[in-house]
């Protein structure tokens, strides 16, 4: 293979080096990544454009192609691993540099359930997007998101599940906020593979997320819905 | 001695299964010589791709229905979320009880035993283990991208084939498999009766 076919990230200009990253990130090339952002962050960049424009817009790239059948999840792994690499560099920053806030999300898996792949992309996902995210990891009884989302005054409520068998548990935890007093406090999100729309309806829960992207956007929605009715108020 | 007009005749039944239990599910028909059975499979691979499953069984149950007295489908929910089991309503086909293949190989109260033992808990079957580097090592990417295999298995502890015939150069690659997955390695024999108790009982009918 010829040298010159090789790619310096540092010799491109800021627009050739953001699709570069684009390009990287779907290949799921974490030493690029994080040589990338360095690059930016070098020729000045605030670190919260480095996150959507190259990052964040990249992995909204690969989100698409994952729903359309086009990836895989190995390969989205991949990217979201180069992504990690980049967020590394970048999270210490954007506390500092105090990027917008849009909300904070509580998430975890439910009782029972130890898949966190699909929680862990939403979790990066919506971090990405300015949420503050709480993850309480996996297997977690209603007592552990009822703690948390009181302690941390969160806005947003998160449940996963990739099982048929936990997925009902969804329900317990939303019907225990009711007893409480609490549901209309926050905005429940639920996803997993086998969850549909149906389902979140059947349990309460105000969206079903299909994929990390969704979550996202779904989560914005409801965060503005929100913002309009204590205006409105 | 029954004469041929004596024996009663068994309702010609097709069996549309994963193609990750039709070994098993052949062998107890040659055993048992079900003669009324056969069998068609959906793809085995479809375990990373629940998604098709639904209506891929759909598709089979169209097919093959005007050729058979009774459809079976021998499949768990397998990460359907209810879609497997909404379809098969609709086309009155009865499926074998339990989310996943494993629970009905050891019967769901053992199953709920061992699951709730170790929730992380990767289970085997003798299919799985026979295409273990094609399903699992292939299919999901680690055997490329062997940093991926935290991201995926992080959250297990212990790999326990579930054995439905005694080989013992099967248990030697289960073994290597819960190597190659950093895993504990446990293993319990269940055999075919599980299974065999759902195939079985068309046998009084017809």
């Amino acid at each position: 293979m010829s040298d010159e076919e090789d790619i310096v990230l540092s010799e491109l200009n800021d627009e050739d080096l953001t699709l570069q990253m684009h390009d990287d990130l779907y290949d799921g090339l974490a030493d690029e990544i994080h040589e990338g952002v360095n690059i930016l962050l070098g020729r000045g960049w605030e670190p919260y454009k480095v996150l959507t424009e190259a990052l964040v817009e990249g992995m909204r790239i690969v989100g698409i192609d994952f729903r359309d059948g086009i990836l895989f999840v190995p390969e989205v792994l991949m990217a979201a691993n180069a992504m990690k690499a980049g967020m590394a560099i970048l999270k210490p920053l954007l506390a500092e540099s105090g990027a917008p806030q849009m909300g904070k999300m509580v998430i975890g898996t439910v009782k029972g359930d130890i898949h966190d792949i699909g929680k862990n992309l939403v979790g990066m996902m919506m971090e990405g997007a300015g949420f503050e995210v709480v993850d309480l990891g996996i297997n977690n009884p209603v007592e552990n998101y009822l703690e948390a989302l009181e302690k941390e005054n969160a806005d947003i409520l998160g449940m996963s599940a990739l099982l048929t068998t936990t997925m009902p548990y969804m329900k317990v935890v939303i019907d225990t906020l009711i007893e409480q007093g609490t549901r209309s406090e926050f905005v429940v999100l639920v996803g997993g593979a086998p969850l549909n729309e149906a389902f979140a309806d059947s349990v309460g829960a105000d969206a079903y997320c299909r994929d990390a992207a969704v979550a996202v956007e779904t989560a914005k929605t409801w965060m503005a819905k929100r913002q309009g009715s204590a205006l409105a108020g | 001695m029954a004469s041929l007009e004596e024996t009663p005749r068994l309702p010609r039944t097709l069996l549309i299964a994963c193609g990750a239990l039709a070994r098993e599910a052949l062998a107890l028909i040659e055993l048992n010589d079900w003669r009324h059975m056969e069998i068609t499979c959906l793809p085995a691979i479809w375990h990373n791709r629940p998604e098709h499953i639904p209506e891929g069984m759909r598709l089979k149950i169209h097919e093959n229905r005007d050729k058979f007295d009774r459809i079976l489908a021998l499949y768990g929910d397998c990460g359907t979320g209810g879609a497997l089991d909404k379809v098969l309503e609709e086309e009155g086909v009865e499926r074998l009880p339990g989310a996943h293949c494993y629970e009905f190989y050891m019967g769901s109260d053992q199953f709920a035993e061992v699951y709730e033992q170790e929730l992380g808990t990767f289970y085997l079957t003798d299919y799985l283990v026979r295409q273990f580097d094609t399903l699992i090592m292939g299919g999901l990417g680690i055997d490329k991208h062997p940093e991926l295999l935290p991201m995926y298995f992080g959250n297990y502890k212990r790999l326990l084939y579930m054995a439905q015939i005694e080989d013992s150069s099967l248990q030697e690659q289960a073994k290597a498999a819960a190597e190659k997955l950093g895993l504990e390695y446990q293993y319990i024999f269940t055999g075919l009766n599980g299974m065999g108790q759902f195939m079985g009982p068309l046998k009084e009918q017809g």
